[in-house]
């Protein structure tokens, strides 16, 4: 690892004023600090958000629940509120990484990574969320870009995550054996309108599945995806699953995933 | 006195352990210290056009950079293969040079041509990247069966080919082959597998200049036999200046064993600049260049008559050596592995046929059951096919070719003493409830899951080994133990043991054993080990050897401090030796109340007068002191055996196999302490569910290794498993005093053909190769749905 200096904001708009096109933000550093280590990624200044007060926390409205982008997953998975207002929600902060991971990692860290394989990006997506930074709000659909890639511009900061409470959901993850990423995992979450059936793991980056949102929407019943064939030409091959394995998981945790609804 | 032999005494380690007490060798720091980074070749395969450090020797803190050259020029020798194995034409096998630091040519991903030593860790982190190797990549040799086919990786070594070795008689083979019945034939790979001890391997050497000696505090097994291998054949320094100090190890499984380039370059490099170097692993360090386990593609044939007599056996192995040959390289796939393919079975005629080969990937070495569980998994996936082809129940098919009658000659090397193969069978089997199982396939069935259930019967080999043996099959060394029991005139007990404890819990079992034969309080006994300047010499922890031959040193050596003591009370009481009779701590005069502690004989021996007397306690010919030391050879190895059944329920819908139960029921012969070897069992069957389900090293076709870290290589955790089913029966070794096995390799042996047979019986008798992934299983079950529409 390089030397670089290390700064500790006091406020976002502290945090804001000292990025650069050669800083990051840390967090959990749950991704940042083990890139650096491994020489993957260099930064001249790290800049801490975790002391930043106002970015941590979780308020539950009667539509929403909000989070603060330097909450830990150990924080949102064992709180009441949102084990009562979204329960699959808690039980997706149980399920990330390790507990190691889950007492440092935090949402933010994880949604501005937006790593193709993440849990919390398909909770984005499937519970129409808006994530309030620094400068505005963005909407889930229009956040999540691409491979690694978001809608932030630089020195902008996530300050917290703003999910509409459903009517029912379940996210359902097919874990990578060796690091528990999810190989595919796919968060269904009925709304009064609609159903969305997020999908990470599957593709470059995280997407709302139209044809299974579509179906579910007319009869939210399993039977209405059972043996669906879903096009693999786009979902990803790595040692661990064949894009044709990753195509039948996402309609398998699809099913699940609507049956524990 | 109450036996502390068989009971559970509480862990004397896990204090210093669980209070973060331990002392590793990244903990040992020394005063003027410096850092050494290893520069490594990023490729497979290639050949070194030009080392440049001038760049590098310019950058901030670097101390020296040493390279293949000074290595060469100073004959530092390289790492070597020790045991010797001929072929089947008689010539001898083919090993090439393994410089510590290449010189010209690079062999695998992580093969070392320089170091780096720097005032700091960063700085010679800085300095090694700016070390210009110009490398010609060359086409690299990565698959095991296809190796033979693939380029000349050493020159002068055809086909990349280490030894063709054969074990049995071909003819014979063939003779039984055309009596049989039906042949039963199966086609394997056991997979790649990374130790992965907890503790990464660490090195920090020091160099005293007054005294001319050499201190290497090591992560090793085995530090006296590092010793004898960095004298003879590394040129190093002669044994009497060179320390060796392996202290609190974590975790080896047969990784450790080695001594490693690491440990060759620090030790030189720290006389030559006359200072003390420090060198841990980082864990993708380990990855790279630990040893590697297993690797096996073998095809297999069992001959029988209809009625299940197993009539003949056929093993065609091709076994990867990875680069080079190391320590225990050759001898894991032949006298490890080959010995053992008949298994637990009366098979009249058999022969193991092994072809090694090179290839640029890691070493491949011994790891946990070294070559049994090789040999387990062909002869157990092998009777559970012939058991699904011949319709015969699998354990009735066990049981009719068990041996009879022990002492059991097996067909081809070994007599296995002792041993009960069907109470062990029928208790597994009562364990697990092998007769409930159809109602829980069933009720599997209507949740839409697919259950099945696999047996192994199997025995291993360990206790190694008897010297002459294993010498005049090519071994380098003897394979004794020694043990030292000294007494301390104040009557407290030191144990010196060649055996090296890196979780197997010696300085509690080890202490048992010495409380039991002294009669002294397991608190006064203190054992040592690890330490070339303490105890007088040892071959180290593997092969499950430290109890059967090591525990067995200090049992014999605790017996001639009995015997000295027996003459001592004589003649301090004025009784004939004959007479004395030791019990409990005490020797007694028989038919006399006259009695000594031998806490009074120690002292007696170390203060050997008494005031205003000319008198002294030891007879003449004994000297004061008491000390006695055991040089232990064994007569025979040792012949653990068990039977593991395995129950699996398989997601078809996701590939997903869930462990539903494990039952192991081993036979370890007599137990020291019950705790200590369930946390052996336990920590076994982890690895050999490990092999089955989860673990696997993979290299791509350029030879670099996919599997680098924790991201892609799957270790097991506890969430895995099962809570395991663990029972014994008991027949005590008759080949020495104690009447031990050992037990510290048989669930690695065990648990993969019993997992991989129940995987496969689920999956109605189709093959899956290990480890049994959700998208291999998930394939399989759909090929299942396509055949009963088929069959509907």
């Amino acid at each position: 690892m390089k030397d670089f200096n290390y700064h500790s904001a006091k406020d976002s708009k502290e945090a804001s004023k000292l990025a650069s096109s050669s800083s990051a933000f840390l967090a959990g550093g749950m991704t940042t600090i083990p890139s650096m280590k491994l020489g993957l990624a260099t930064y001249k200044d790290l800049i801490d958000i975790k002391n930043i007060k106002k970015l941590s926390g979780i308020k539950v409205s009667g539509k929403s629940v909000t989070i603060g982008a330097a909450t830990k997953h150990v924080e949102v998975s064992n709180s009441k509120d949102v084990k009562k207002a979204i329960p699959s929600l808690s039980s997706l902060a149980e399920g990330i990484g390790d507990p190691q991971v889950r007492n440092r990692g935090t949402i933010g860290g994880s949604i501005a990574n937006n790593d193709p394989s993440a849990d919390y990006p398909s909770a984005c997506i499937a519970l129409n969320a808006t994530i309030h930074t620094n400068e505005r709000k963005i909407e889930a659909a229009k956040f999540f870009k691409g491979m690694f890639e978001t809608a932030l511009k630089k020195g902008e900061l996530i300050e917290a995550i703003e999910f509409q409470i459903p009517e029912k959901s379940s996210y359902q993850k097919h874990p990578n054996p060796a690091s528990r990423y999810a190989i595919v995992g796919v968060y269904v979450a009925k709304h009064k309108g609609d159903v969305n059936v997020a999908v990470t793991g599957a593709k470059s980056c995280v997407y709302n599945d139209k044809e299974m949102s579509k179906a579910l929407s007319g009869n939210f019943s399993s039977s209405s995806i059972d043996g669906m064939d879903l096009d693999s030409s786009e979902m990803n091959t790595d040692m661990h699953a064949s894009a044709e394995f990753r195509a039948s998981l996402v309609v398998t945790q699809a099913k699940k995933a609507v049956d524990a609804c | 006195m109450a036996s502390l032999v068989g009971s559970r005494v509480e862990r004397k380690e896990d204090k210093r352990f669980l209070t973060g007490k331990g002392r590793y060798t990244a903990d040992i720091n020394l005063v003027n210290q410096t850092y050494a980074i290893f520069v490594r070749s990023p490729h497979a395969r290639a050949s070194i056009k030009k080392l440049n450090i001038d760049k590098a020797l310019k950058s901030s803190g670097v101390v020296s950079i040493l390279t293949g050259k000074e290595i060469a020029d100073e004959k530092i020798g390289g790492l070597i293969a020790g045991w010797a194995i001929r072929s089947e034409d008689g010539t001898e096998m083919k090993c090439p040079g393994n410089p510590p630091l290449a010189k010209d040519n690079v062999n695998f991903v992580g093969d070392p041509v320089a170091v780096v030593i720097a005032e700091s860790l960063a700085e010679a982190k800085e300095a090694a990247e700016k070390v210009e190797v110009d490398y010609k990549v060359l086409k690299a040799v990565t698959s095991t069966a296809d190796a033979m086919n693939g380029d000349t990786i050493h020159e002068g070594i055809d086909k990349n080919l280490c030894f063709d070795w054969l074990l049995g008689d071909r003819q014979k083979v063939k003779d039984a082959f055309d009596k049989a019945d039906k042949v039963i034939s199966i086609d394997i790979i056991n997979n790649r597998l990374i130790p992965n001890a907890m503790e990464p391997r660490a090195c920090v050497a020091d160099y005293n200049a007054a005294s001319e000696e050499i201190t290497l505090y090591t992560t090793s097994q085995n530090p006296h036999l590092s010793r004898l291998i960095m004298s003879a054949f590394g040129n190093v320094a002669p044994e009497h200046k060179l320390r060796v100090v392996a202290p609190d190890v974590g975790g080896g499984f047969g990784s450790k064993i080695n001594v490693y380039n690491e440990d060759i370059v620090c030790s030189w490099a720290a006389k030559k600049i006359n200072r003390a170097i420090k060198w841990v692993a980082e864990r993708s360090e380990s990855f790279l260049t630990d040893i590697h386990g297993r690797d096996h593609v073998t095809h297999a044939e069992l001959a029988v008559t209809k009625d299940g007599k197993f009539l003949g056996f056929k093993n065609e192995t091709i076994a990867n050596l990875g680069a080079y040959a190391r320590v225990f390289g050759t001898v894991t796939p032949t006298y490890l592995f080959g010995p053992c393919a008949t298994g637990v079975y009366e098979i009249p005629a058999a022969y193991t046929n092994v072809k090694a080969v090179y290839t640029n990937t890691a070493p491949v070495d011994a790891y946990r059951g070294a070559g049994r569980p090789e040999a387990t998994y062909t002869i157990e996936r092998l009777v559970e096919k012939a058991s699904m082809e011949l319709g015969i129940d699998k354990t009735e098919l066990r049981i009719k070719n068990f041996p009879t009658a022990f002492p059991f000659k097996q067909t081809l090397v070994h007599t296995v003493d002792s041993g009960d193969y069907v109470a062990g069978m029928e208790k597994a089997k009562q364990m697990a409830d092998y007769k409930g199982f159809e109602a829980r396939r069933k009720e599997s069935e209507g949740k839409g899951k697919l259950r099945g259930i696999g047996v192994t019967s199997y025995f291993e080999a360990c206790g190694i080994a008897p010297s002459a043996a294993v010498m005049s099959l090519g071994c380098g060394v003897g394979l004794w133990e020694s043990a030292e029991v000294r007494f301390n005139p104040t009557g407290q007990v030191t144990v010196y043991t060649g055996s090296h404890s890196h979780g197997q819990s010696h300085q509690t079992t080890f202490a048992q054993i010495a409380a039991d034969e002294l009669g002294v309080p397991i608190e006064n006994i203190d054992v040592v080990h690890g330490d070339t300047d303490k105890g007088t010499f040892g071959m180290g922890t593997y092969g499950s050897r430290s109890l059967a031959v090591g525990g067995i040193a200090i049992v014999n050596a605790c017996k001639k401090i009995v015997e000295k003591g027996k003459r001592v009370t004589a003649k301090m009481l004025e009784a004939n030796p004959e007479d004395v009779e030791f019990k409990d701590g005490e020797f007694i005069v028989s038919k006399s109340n006259k009695k000594k502690t031998i806490g009074e004989v120690a002292f007696a021996c170390y203060l050997p007068g008494v005031r205003d007397e000319m008198k002294s306690p030891l007879p003449e010919g004994d000297e004061p002191g008491l000390k006695e030391t055991s040089f232990y050879d064994p007569s025979n190895f040792s012949f653990p055996a068990g039977t593991h059944i395995a129950e699996v329920e398989i997601d078809p819908e996701t590939g997903h196999v869930k462990l539903e139960k494990y039952t192991a029921c081993d036979d370890f012969g007599r137990i020291i302490n019950p705790m200590v070897v369930e946390g052996q069992v336990h920590g076994g069957l982890a690895q050999g569910i490990g092999q089955a389900l989860y673990e696997n090293a993979e290299y791509d076709e350029t030879g670099q290794l996919m599997t680098g870290s924790y991201m892609d290589y799957t270790m097991p955790r506890a969430d895995n498993f099962p809570e395991f089913n663990i029972g014994y029966t008991c027949t005590h070794a008759t080949t020495n005093p104690l009447g031990v096995k050992g037990c510290g390799e048989a669930g690695a042996i065990a648990a993969p053909p019993t997992v991989m047979n129940a995987v496969i019986d689920a999956l109605g008798g189709q093959e899956v190769t290990m480890p049994a992934t959700a998208e291999k299983v998930w394939k399989a079950c759909k090929n299942l749905k396509k055949s009963n529409v088929k069959a509907a």
